[in-house]
């Protein structure tokens, strides 16, 4: 598993992003997200949510990570997954390689049912991507920061920063 | 653990404030919130009780714009300093990219931050982390108040190994965004 930083790349995007669409489209909920675990979106498909992606993302990791710790003290390793079932819309978020959440978004068109089926499976297809990205970055971790983003960019992050947060 | 998007060209790290209770973490990310260009800032979320305490975390995120062609977001968090919320303020350090240590100024807080940055290092080595590799910035707030702790003293008892500094007081402003910035940078610093 990579603990520092972690990337992702165009190629993988992709896989992630083909897996999600099978899972919308079988599952036939509104839509479906992919959040780290620390709480940023990784990729968002379906309907635009009507709400805010990002604050969303953070509660659903809060909500995990709190989740995981009410589960350790109960004498379980982690609660997989959660269900959050609304009077209209309901969420089912699972954890993945214990790096990422899967977030599905649906309403009366499907049922809990189909969608715990149809995600289950997306969860091993994502796990495979993942666990190929962990691989290619425990190799790469070091130098693709500092060769990709380049020397510049703190400098340029700078007078960005210095610009923008004015008292 | 900054995420880096190469599909989307998106950097996203995470700042977190910690402190005692009522050090001013709330504060220093409602003015930040208050001051910000609001296209620059996105939702403040704040999970607090009835009286106002931080519950859980606040979350502001605030974007930077493009970044040599990498659209750059932080993410700033809170955590509850009461001493009981030791499981949550534990969460919230996951996955943190940079630190902003808030220490209350006042002689009768003194303890309370030592206590809290005692706190601070446990929970980071629960995660694996360490504060020598993590940017931390230091923020002496309150320094309005009457009765304080001199900053040489601060530096001598809670920054020993000579994390960056400022005085500031959160209320008004002061110091709030010379913070911000400084601990920006030192992320992203790590990054490039």
């Amino acid at each position: 598993m990579v603990k520092g930083n972690w990337a992702l790349f165009e190629e993988d995007f992709w896989s992630i992003n083909s897996i999600l669409q099978t899972l919308l489209r079988s599952s036939s909920a509104r839509s479906v997200m992919l959040i780290d675990k620390t709480g940023q979106m990784i990729n968002s498909i379906g309907e635009p949510p009507g709400f805010d992606v990002t604050s969303f993302s953070s509660l659903a990791a809060a909500d995990f990570a709190a989740n995981a710790q009410l589960a350790e003290m109960v004498g379980e390793k982690d609660f997989a997954t959660l269900v959050h079932q609304g009077l209209n819309e309901s969420l089912y978020l699972s954890m993945i390689a214990n790096r990422v959440i899967l977030v599905v978004l649906f309403d009366k068109k499907t049922s809990l049912g189909l969608v715990r089926l149809k995600a289950r499976r997306a969860n091993d297809d994502l796990m495979g991507v993942l666990e190929r990205l962990f691989e290619k970055l425990q190799y790469k971790n070091e130098e693709m920061t500092s060769t990709t983003l380049g020397a510049d960019f703190a400098a340029e992050a700078e007078s960005e920063i210095d610009s923008l947060f004015k008292d | 653990m900054s995420l880096i998007n190469y599909s989307s060209r998106e950097i996203n790290c995470k700042i977190v404030y910690y402190g005692p209770g009522l050090c001013g973490k709330t504060t220093n990310l409602q003015h930040i919130y208050s001051r910000v260009p609001q296209e620059t800032r996105g939702k403040m979320i704040s999970l607090a009780t009835e009286m106002d305490r931080t519950l859980f975390f606040d979350f502001l995120p605030l974007e930077l714009g493009q970044i040599r062609g990498f659209k750059t977001r932080f993410h700033l968090y809170t955590v509850p300093g009461q001493v009981y919320y030791n499981a949550s303020r534990k969460l919230i350090l996951k996955g943190v990219d940079g630190i902003v240590f808030v220490a209350d100024s006042q002689i009768e807080r003194f303890e309370a931050n030592v206590e809290s940055l005692m706190n601070m290092h446990d929970n980071l080595a629960e995660h694996g982390l360490s504060a020598d590799k993590i940017p931390l910035v230091m923020q002496y707030n309150k320094r309005d108040l009457p009765r304080v702790v001199s900053v040489p003293e601060l530096e001598r008892e809670l920054n020993p190994k000579g994390a960056p500094f400022y005085e500031s007081v959160a209320l008004r402003g002061t110091g709030v965004f010379d913070t911000l910035k400084l601990s920006c940078k030192l992320v992203l610093k790590t990054l490039g």
